[in-house]
């Protein structure tokens, strides 16, 4: 049972059949899929969410499918935790991680759009899949189309980090890595999907892929006992993911399960490449493209497509934005790594950072409730860390060797008596 | 003195299916009024009711993008290629 009526231009409303439809042809402007709330919220109640597995298909009333899901069984609901040591460290009473580092299975909230696209790539008879990626989508793409059994292209900028390289290979996908920025390799894939009958999920299947990051939002409120923090601060690339957090809490509300689905969102990216910041900050709503150049590979799209959705999600939430400096990005990998053990790439460096600076300046305040979104691993973006955390005491394998080298930490610990 | 358009998809249906085709001018403003004068209807549905570009549209020429030159005054000579790509989201 599908709840899915059709796509809808985001721009001008004129409706599209539930196909292969990614832009109005009229205007240009995205396309959404439209359900049918009436019906779903006669389904979707606490009661029977309580009763089903715990991964993204709980909701999935509310994912553009027709059938039931096919691909990324076990991806989703991930761990929210409350953040005491990090909390303490930034001077705030109540924060909670919504910790995408350890989804299954590539390690980044990709998995939740990949899973979705994939099972709807499957349902409109499509045997290869696509995509432009920055890295994790690569990852995702490349590792659940195997399971899946799909044919798969991964079109990726050349200057990966080798733990994005390596996390594509590994799944024998056929990889292509371009000569160009991320938003080269974009619009390459734009003219690639226009001739090659492929399932590209962030292009011609956008639509439905972009909405699986719903259930990022959908789990926060979830798993804070049906509720929403005051503050969300999220990273930003293309710009979809704060949108649909926000769509989230807002189609919750609509149908019932959350009382109160106001917060207040706070977009973070790299000062290498801040488009969406920017406009943001400027309260315009033109989004200038800008070159990257930032250690933050995966959040490194000039130009983002949902730009400008994303500046007035934002701005009409009352939150607000901030860009941090490499430096920045990786002493805030460190803190969220030494107080919470959360190793997560640079892009979470970069909300963490974006959220310290935003407690700091006081527009974000202390004793209000915060979650930081965290959507992928530090194993992947290792080399900006290279010389940034010291070395290992390295020793011979000797009790007189360990007590040389470590004695000025060893001269305070009390040895055990006899 | 020919540029090459590069059309997208949901435009071929104005160009009889034609991916690319070819246009005149010395600005990308210039060749978008050509191409409305080849192919009536198609200029309003990329640009607005004030001649300026839609908001989801990008236009590239020899695969810059043209935001980052002179916008729709860029220049564009005999032999260059202009690709219309409506926005596409990423990650």
């Amino acid at each position: 049972m599908s709840y899915m009526i059709g796509l809808k231009c985001r721009e001008c409303g004129r409706l599209y059949p539930k196909e292969v439809v990614f832009v109005c042809e009229y205007c240009f402007g995205g396309v959404e899929v439209d359900y049918d709330y009436d019906a779903i919220r006669r389904v979707l109640t606490k009661t029977a969410l309580a009763a089903r597995p715990k991964s993204l298909w709980r909701y999935r009333e509310l994912l553009p499918i027709e059938g039931d899901p096919t691909v990324g069984l076990f991806s989703g609901f991930t761990p929210l935790f409350r953040a005491e040591r990090l909390a303490e460290a930034l001077g705030v009473e109540e924060l909670y991680i919504k910790d995408d580092s350890v989804s299954h299975p590539s390690l980044s909230f990709k998995d939740r759009v990949v899973s979705i696209a994939l099972t709807r790539a499957k349902e409109l008879e499509f045997d290869t899949v696509a995509c432009a990626s920055t890295g994790n989508l690569a990852n995702s793409v490349a590792a659940l189309a195997a399971r899946a059994g799909l044919k798969r292209y991964i079109f990726i900028p050349a200057d990966l980090e080798m733990g994005k390289i390596i996390g594509s290979l590994i799944y024998r996908p056929t990889l292509v890595a371009v000569e160009g920025t991320y938003d080269e390799v974009n619009r390459l894939c734009a003219e690639i999907g226009a001739k090659y009958p492929w399932a590209f999920v962030n292009i011609n299947i956008r639509p439905y892929y972009a909405e699986g990051s719903k259930t990022y939002g959908f789990e926060i409120a979830e798993q804070l006992g049906w509720r929403v923090p005051q503050h969300i601060v999220v990273p930003a690339a293309g710009g979809s993911l704060i949108t649909k957090i926000a769509k989230a809490f807002k189609e919750l509300k609509r149908l019932g399960l959350l009382e109160d689905a106001s917060t207040k969102l706070y977009c973070a990216q790299a000062a290498g490449c801040s488009p969406i910041v920017n406009t943001i900050q400027a309260r315009s709503d033109i989004v200038k493209p800008v070159k990257p150049n930032t250690i933050a590979k995966s959040l490194a799209i000039g130009n983002p497509a949902d730009g400008y959705y994303a500046t007035k999600t934002v701005l009409e939430s009352g939150g607000w934005a901030e860009a941090v400096t490499d430096d920045e990005i990786i002493e805030a990998m460190k803190l969220l790594a030494e107080t919470e053990g959360v190793f997560t790439e640079t892009a979470g460096g970069v909300t963490a950072a974006a959220a310290k600076k935003l407690i700091e300046q006081g527009i974000i305040p202390k004793d209000e409730s915060i979650v930081i979104c965290i959507t992928g691993n530090g194993l992947k973006t290792q080399e900006p860390l290279m010389n940034r955390l010291g070395q290992a005491a390295r020793i011979k394998p000797t009790l007189a060797s360990f007590e040389s080298e470590l004695a000025s930490q060893l001269a305070d610990v009390s040895v055990r008596q006899k | 003195m020919a540029v090459t358009v590069r059309i997208p998809t949901p435009l071929q249906r104005l160009t009889n299916g034609q991916a690319e085709v070819q246009c005149d001018g010395s600005t990308v403003s210039d060749l978008l009024f050509d191409l409305e004068k080849r192919y009536p209807g198609i200029k309003e549905r990329i640009c607005d009711e004030q001649g300026k570009l839609r908001r989801f549209v990008n236009v590239f020429v020899n695969e810059e993008d043209i935001r980052f030159m002179q916008g729709d005054q860029t220049a564009v000579k005999a032999g260059d290629e202009v690709s219309i790509i409506p926005a596409i989201a990423g990650g």
